[in-house]
């Protein structure tokens, strides 16, 4: 399923949050939104959720306009900076929610539920961990309860917000590689928020950099690397490499 | 979020650090820890203060109420009058909490989870209560309602009574309860966020469903909680019942004011006899209040 955005342009007052921003993710495609805080980089990702509504422009998923449709009938997959797992449900209820609260003509069977909720947790890792509450995890574990919500709801696009930005930077690490190659396992189109450069160039297929409203440059992290096309995703990308270099010297 | 400062919640987390471990052998004193005799003394003059005030009038009403012994009691409280007032107090509180539960959600929800033109005056109106006196309430209620006020005559040509009758009574209960469910309610949901409900509805939950699987949930303590004290406000109110009321016997007359004309015909025992009811129900209320908060703090500690 892919994703396009055709022309966004969202204001906030006399804040202009994103200004024509047009974007291409091809089906299957892992792409990450950089981009300094406030440069409009989870505004572009809620628009393409259904959680907020553009001032113009369109949504299209593969090729059909979704700009209307409401946020629970896009079939998207939304895992939350803070995760917002409900807190007064287990795990297992968590993760079963999506399917729990579908019309009764189409809401599997409880059986049903239940293999694809323990499946869905075998595949994050969490086995055995269904009856626990989410104050009882960490924060590596409460992230996978998050995306394993997102995916049993069968989604046709996967949407991160930050995924890792509450985590600490060991779990960060494993969860990163682990996230990629869960990503080519499902081959499921994704899109995910970071403002760290590192995370995005490691992981993300295609980068999009983006910077007050605007998007500075797209490319494979190579092409970036290589020719970046402004001083802003040259000073942007360049920086952690010269940290880098200093802290190893 | 000033209120917050204003109106400390009571199902926020507790303070913990309140007591220290002390080893025996080598006395660690902090500086936040006072001396024996200074703790004495404060504590001595914390509970002599609250047995004063409180512990001896509770016993004295007890005490009264039963001074003509237990079978008088009873017939005190078995006596026509004393039970329409029980009545009438009972149907203050069955009308009072589910109204209020419904305006609390309603208006804590579009607080705390909504931006909107005039958001700070309906916070300011939903605290009104608190600030202005339960007589004036009363008697706004008259100057509208009652036969001299604006709508008197109107409502009198089209036979409806509202002031010494039983809508006013509702009103004036619902006038002096309103804050108390909101005001549990506001800094609860504000400090949740409307993160929950955002993913239940990308999850397909619709609107009600978001509702009633994810934010009551969330909020049922803090709405139990609310619940009991406007309970126990609407039962114990005076002042606005009073003035309404016109003190008509076995119609018009709620507990509290049945006690004050038992006590004005000098009908003591009588008037204990009611008022140790109204003890009581206070009684239930603090423990069953205490209850809630134990509860909510294991719910709250996820």
């Amino acid at each position: 399923m892919s994703i396009h955005t055709d022309r966004i342009t969202r204001r906030f007052g006399a804040h202009t949050a994103l200004a024509d921003v047009g974007l291409h993710v091809a089906t299957g495609e892992l792409v990450a939104l950089l981009g300094p805080s406030g440069s409009g980089k989870t505004t572009l990702l809620r628009i393409i959720a259904g959680l907020q509504q553009p001032d113009s422009g369109r949504v299209l998923f593969h090729g059909a306009d979704a700009t209307h449709v409401p946020v629970g009938e896009r079939r998207v997959g939304f895992v939350f900076q803070h995760y917002a797992l409900f807190r007064h449900l287990s795990v297992f209820e968590n993760v079963a929610f999506g399917l729990r609260v579908r019309p009764r003509k189409c809401r599997p069977a409880d059986g049903e539920i239940r293999e694809r909720v323990d499946a869905l947790l075998a595949r994050v890792q969490l086995e055995g961990l269904g009856a626990r509450y989410p104050h009882q995890l960490s924060g590596g574990q409460r992230q996978r309860v998050a995306l394993a919500r997102a995916l049993a709801v069968e989604p046709r696009v996967l949407l991160l917000d930050e995924p890792f930005g509450a985590l600490d930077a060991q779990v960060r690490k494993e969860l990163r590689a682990w996230l990629r190659s869960l990503h080519d396992e499902m081959q499921l189109t994704s899109v995910f928020v970071t403002h760290d450069q590192e995370e995005a160039l490691e992981i993300a297929d295609r980068v999009v950099v983006m910077n007050d409203g605007r998007i500075e440059q797209v490319g494979t992290p190579g092409e970036l690397l290589a020719s970046p096309a402004s001083d802003f995703v040259a000073k942007f990308l360049g920086r952690p490499r010269a940290v880098r270099e200093l802290t190893a010297a | 979020m000033e209120s917050q400062t204003l109106y400390p919640h009571p199902l926020s987390a507790p303070v913990t650090g309140g007591e220290r471990p002390q080893s025996a052998a080598r006395r660690v004193t902090s500086p936040t820890t006072e001396s024996a005799l200074v703790r004495r003394v404060l504590i001595g003059v914390a509970l002599g203060y609250f047995a004063a005030l409180v512990l001896v009038p509770l016993v004295a009403v007890f005490v009264e109420a039963l001074k003509k012994g237990f079978e008088f009691y009873v017939e005190s409280l078995r006596e026509p009058d004393a039970l329409e007032a029980i009545r009438l107090t009972l149907t203050m509180a069955l009308i009072a909490v589910p109204v209020n539960l419904v305006f609390g959600v309603a208006a804590a929800w579009a607080i705390a989870k909504f931006e909107f033109r005039g958001k700070s005056l309906l916070v300011s109106f939903i605290d009104l209560p608190f600030a202005v006196s339960p007589v004036i309430a009363g008697l706004v209620y008259v100057l509208m309602f009652g036969l001299q006020g604006w709508l008197g005559p109107w409502l009198a040509a089209h036979g409806i009574k509202i002031i010494f009758a039983l809508p006013g009574l509702a009103l004036a209960t619902l006038f002096v309860t309103v804050p108390y469910i909101a005001r549990e309610l506001i800094p609860l949901m504000e400090a949740q966020g409307t993160d929950e409900e955002e993913a239940a509805l990308v999850l397909g939950a619709s609107g009600w469903q978001t509702f009633f699987r994810v934010t009551l949930p969330n909020i049922k303590w803090a709405l139990v909680y609310g619940a009991i004290l406007c309970n126990a406000r609407a039962m114990g109110e005076f002042g606005a019942v009073s003035v309404v009321s016109g003190h008509i016997r076995g119609a018009t007359n709620t507990m509290p004011l049945h006690v004050e004309i038992l006590y004005n015909e000098y009908n003591f025992a009588a008037a204990f006899a009611v008022a140790s009811l109204l003890a009581l129900l206070a009684i239930v209320t603090l423990v069953l209040k205490s209850v809630v908060e134990r509860r909510a703090h294991g719910a709250h500690a996820r």
